[in-house]
């Protein structure tokens, strides 16, 4: 393990030197330190700036602290209340243990798990550009079919970021607002450049907007508990009289960032809420998809998933 | 003074360690402080699958003050001959495997020691390298023998046209993947030399083995090796000899002058300690149409290292398991770029059982005949059809619909399965002292290791019952190489091996006539016995149900029926049993090493990836046996329990899969993946 020094941020324009990195609740960063896969020189632990809160907003929407733990956001009265896709998103995340240290921005911003990156002993255009990519041959059960790239498929981890990503969540960073659909780039080719963020620029908070429907998240994964989603899908719908009036969609372990499935949104709304309806609509976005040898099961997995939680909804 | 006391045996003692385990009290071979002086090693794994070590090269900015020493080849103290190649570390150039031990670094500090690991630039000359397993591997070879000692090959009457005349016959190919053992506890050890004594703390399943085998390697006889194993977390039959990590922690002590620790991380755990070989297994039935067997074939196909031969014995326990004219099994082998090999919980059993009582099932489909049933008119041994029918009323069988993919409740097809088990009852030759103590009590000594199974507890029960003493008035000390002699902790043999010994030193010491020490030694005893046909069974019962949608599979029960001889502890007995049904449940749906041929290793090497169950997962589960005392095997009428769980249960799971859905997993494990594309 690389030796590092570690400070405290005490305010939030301090800045960041190079080869520092934002720590938070550490439940991903220290991992990886540990494996050699991120060697920051310093870290600069921000958990005791004041990012810690949630708050209403004037809108009807929500602040979430970029600080606000996990297990404390997915039992916040609102989050139940008005986002059960995210707190189910939450919930079905990690253990209690990792939910009671990890962060809202700490989330977002984890890296994947995909095997190679993992091993600091393996190429991977993420460590090294230009490595290669021997997940594209090698073992991809569990990556990409959306959005990847002949140098990266990888997947993006979180469920978190699946909820907020079908809530149309916005990001506060200590320079700008941004919508969360945009701050996570695409591999292309270029996989080292996970997000758009600046080098010391500081997620605040997440904005939510009002609710707007009914919601929910579904994660399906290998064992019962404890495990990364192979695919998920959080839905949020409203229906009058029969008809979808408004719907968002996201999917979740099938691209390297949480996927708004904007296709299939197009194809619903004003349509029957019904079954046929549904799968039509998974169609229209999973016709993008570009599977590999092992991957191919994510396409009905999440067409099902799209019918099933929808129908929950409707 | 003369006692009436109630016998300890069957009584459902907790573990003696346990407090010391749950207050952090207990050590592990690397907790113990050995002096101000402790160094730590760290080992530098090979890159690649297969070549040669050319040079290593330390970066001199890294190899600061901290840095005691770097090993490798060029220049690693010459060790002994090696019985086992894997433990010939240091030795040579070539490289065997990607993960395979080349360099040690020694340091002050465990961080330095990571550091310079991490720094040291290796030449090496890369071959290509072959690591997958096929069924035509153009390399295939029979072995002369199978794990432990028995012939590759078995062949009784004429399988080939039994099967052509048979009525009815099954032709099917299971396969199942590598397997890890990974115990909680990853293998360590702290080791130093007191003047040209060398001692161990090490974690492993057998310390006298380890004692020798060390011990040869640095030219020293077992007597001047101490290997201390107070306490182990775990094994599943990877520490059941030396494995590296001892060798190499004993050269480092020995270079540096200093106690060196050397803790393997997770990660080494997935390459270097062994593994459970991959199998594809071929399995032909031919039956008569009232479902008698008339001819079993068991094909088995594993790999091996370049280094050693580990032959696992997939099909041995088809050789017995049900009668029929004509039966023939046989092993093939691969050696392969690939680590070696090992004992993992039941090996052969495990694999084997799985493809024979999935095929069993599939014969059951075939025949329109209920698969307990099957079971029961091809067995000869009693006890295995009372755990069959006993275990049926038990599970609530009878009521059950035999068509798959009719019971549906919501988005889940609901389903059950059986499947039997089995193993050997063995027992090895050990030795135990009994020792009287000024207070009365009685201090009784074996070199046993206990694996966290309660082997320590049991042993307690038993010299207390043998010796007419309250239990509380016995203590038994292991996990000591310089105790009397004690076998491995390994198939499923330990309790029956040691219990054995205890047993005569007790006796002899109550008998004694007033002495204060008593030994016994009961290998002449053990050499006598005819262990020839004597096994445990079982019967397991598995329900599960399907998601229609995404195909996740959920165990909603689990249910053990054993025959397994007296049960002498219920509480650590119904742990062990479990314990392997649980491991068994990892088998059929969650543990896959998974292997990219292209880097020429698996790419799972840490718990995130590779899965076994957790709590969520494991829903209602229980384990019954009957009262089954073999007084003819050894004193205490026990067979062992460790790994009979793990033999069977995949299978009923498999088998309630296919009853739930209609769809035949053969390719283990059984993921969503597998399922959804025919749901």
């Amino acid at each position: 393990m690389k030796t590092f020094t570690y400070r405290t941020a005490t305010s939030l324009d301090e800045g960041l030197e190079p080869g520092a990195t934002f720590l938070a609740g550490g439940t991903n960063l220290v991992d990886l330190m540990k494996l050699g896969v991120a060697t920051p020189d310093v870290l600069v632990d921000v958990t005791k700036l004041p990012l810690d809160e949630v708050s209403d907003r004037p809108d009807g929407g929500l602040r979430i602290g970029a600080g606000v733990r996990n297990s404390d956001l997915a039992v916040h009265p609102r989050v139940r209340q008005d986002y059960p896709v995210l707190s189910q998103a939450l919930l079905a995340g990690a253990s209690g243990q990792l939910r009671n240290m990890a962060t809202t921005a700490g989330n977002l911003l984890q890296r994947t798990r995909c095997r190679y990156f993992m091993d600091a002993t393996m190429p991977c255009n993420k460590h090294e550009p230009g490595s290669g990519c021997p997940a594209q041959e090698g073992d991809h059960r569990n990556l990409a079919i959306l959005g990847g790239s002949p140098s990266c498929i990888a997947t993006h981890p979180s469920d978190m970021a699946v909820a907020l990503t079908a809530l149309d969540a916005v990001v506060q960073t200590d320079r700008r607002s941004l919508a969360l659909g945009d701050l996570y780039v695409l591999p292309g080719s270029t996989p080292e450049q996970e997000t758009v963020l600046s080098h010391g620029e500081l997620i605040t908070s997440v904005d939510l907007p009002d609710p707007r429907g009914k919601s929910a998240y579904r994660k399906v994964r290998d064992r019962a508990s404890y495990a990364f989603a192979v695919g998920s899908v959080a839905a949020v719908l409203r229906v009058d009289d029969g008809t979808v009036a408004d719907v968002r969609l996201a999917f979740g372990a099938v691209a390297p960032k949480p996927w708004r499935a904007y296709r299939a949104e197009e194809a619903l709304r004003g349509r029957p809420a019904t079954r046929s309806s549904f799968l039509e609509a998974a169609d229209a976005e999973l016709a993008a998809a570009t599977p590999l040898r092992d991957n191919a099961y994510k396409i009905t997995l999440i067409r099902n998933l799209v019918a099933s939680v929808l129908e929950g909804l409707a | 003074m003369t006692t009436t006391t109630e016998r300890a045996v069957g009584q459902p003692h907790r573990r003696v360690e346990g407090p010391d385990k749950v207050t952090g009290a207990a050590r592990y071979a690397a907790e113990y402080q050995v002096g101000d002086d402790l160094a730590y090693g760290w080992v530098v794994q090979s890159p690649v699958a297969r070549g040669t070590l050319t040079a290593v090269a330390v970066d001199p900015l890294v190899e600061a003050d901290d840095v005691l020493a770097v090993l490798w080849h060029g220049n690693a103290p010459r060790l002994g001959k090696a019985d086992d190649p894997e433990l010939a570390v240091l030795q040579n150039d070539r490289i065997s495997y990607r993960g395979q031990a080349v360099a040690l670094v020694v340091a002050r500090t465990l961080e330095a020691a990571r550091e310079a690991a991490a720094s040291l630039q290796l030449a090496i000359d890369a071959e290509p390298h072959d690591t997958v397993l096929r069924a035509d591997h153009p390399d295939l070879y029979t072995p002369e023998k199978v794990n432990p000692d028995f012939p590759s090959e078995s062949s009784t009457g004429d399988v080939d046209a039994a099967f052509a005349g048979a009525a009815v016959r099954v032709d099917v190919t299971y396969r199942t993947p590598a397997l890890h053992n990974s115990p909680m506890e990853p293998h360590a050890t702290t080791a130093l030399w007191a003047g040209d004594d060398l001692v161990l703390y090490d974690s492993n399943q057998h310390p006298p083995g380890i004692a020798a085998t060390v011990g040869a390697l640095f030219d020293l006889p077992a007597a001047r090796v101490h290997v201390i194993t107070e306490h182990v977390g775990g094994g599943f039959g990877s520490k059941g000899t030396a494995r590296p990590n001892a060798v190499l922690a004993a050269m480092g002590a020995k270079v540096t002058g200093r106690p060196v620790r050397l803790a393997l991380p997770r990660q080494a755990l997935f390459s270097m300690v062994g593994h459970r070989t991959p199998t594809i297994q071929q399995i032909r039935l031919g039956a008569t149409a009232d479902g008698k067997l008339t001819a079993v074939d068991h094909q088995a196909v594993g790999h091996t290292s370049r280094l050693f031969e580990f032959a696992e014995q997939t099909a041995v326990s088809t050789r017995h398991m049900y009668e029929a004219p004509a039966v023939r099994t046989g092993h093939r082998l691969a050696r392969l770029d690939m680590p070696t090999p090992r004992w993992m919980r039941a090996p052969g059993e495990a694999p084997g059982m799985l493809a024979l009582e999935c095929a069993m099932d599939e014969l059951a489909g075939s025949l329109e005949l209920d698969p307990v049933e099957l079971r029961v008119r091809n067995t000869g041994f009693d006890s295995y059809r009372k755990c069959l029918g006993l275990g049926a009323d038990r599970f609530g069988w009878h009521d059950r619909d035999p068509r798959p993919r009719r019971r549906r409740e919501g988005d889940w097809w609901i389903g059950t399965g059986v499947a039997g088990a089995t193993y050997p009852a063995m027992i090895q030759p050990s030795s135990a002292r009994a020792r009287r103590q000024p207070d009365g009590d009685v201090e009784v000594s074996i070199a046993a290791a206990d694996l966290g199974t309660g082997a320590r507890t049991v042993l307690t029960q038993i010299a207390a019952d043998a010796l007419g003493l309250p239990y509380d008035r016995v203590r038994v000390r292991i996990g000591d190489s310089t105790l009397p002699q004690a076998s491995v902790a390994g198939g499923s043999s330990g309790t029956a091996s040691w219990g054995w010994a205890v047993t005569g030193a007790c006796r002899a010491l109550r008998e004694s006539g007033g002495l204060d020490e008593a030994t016994f030694d009961s290998t002449a005893l053990v050499e006598k016995l005819n262990q020839e046909g004597k096994h445990a069974f079982g019967a397991h019962f598995a329900e599960v149900r399907v998601d229609a949608v995404t195909g996740e599979v959920r165990v909603s029960r689990l249910y053990g029926m054993y025959a397994a001889g007296r049960i002498l502890n219920p509480r650590t007995a119904r742990s062990q049993f479990i314990g392997g049904m649980i491991m068994g449940m990892g088998m059929a749906l969650h543990e896959e090493s998974v292997l990219d041929p292209a880097m020429g290793t698996w790419v799972t090497h840490d718990f995130a990836e590779y899965h076994v169950p957790v709590h969520a997962d494991v829903e209602s589960i229980e384990a019954e046996w009957l009262d089954d005392p073999d007084e003819g095997l050894n004193p205490m009428g026990s067979k062992g329990i460790g790994e009979i769980g793990i033999v069977g249960s995949p299978a009923a799971i498999l088998n309630a899969i296919h009853h739930a859905t209609g769809i035949r997993v053969r390719d283990l494990p059984a993921r969503l993946d597998k399922l959804l594309p025919s749901l």
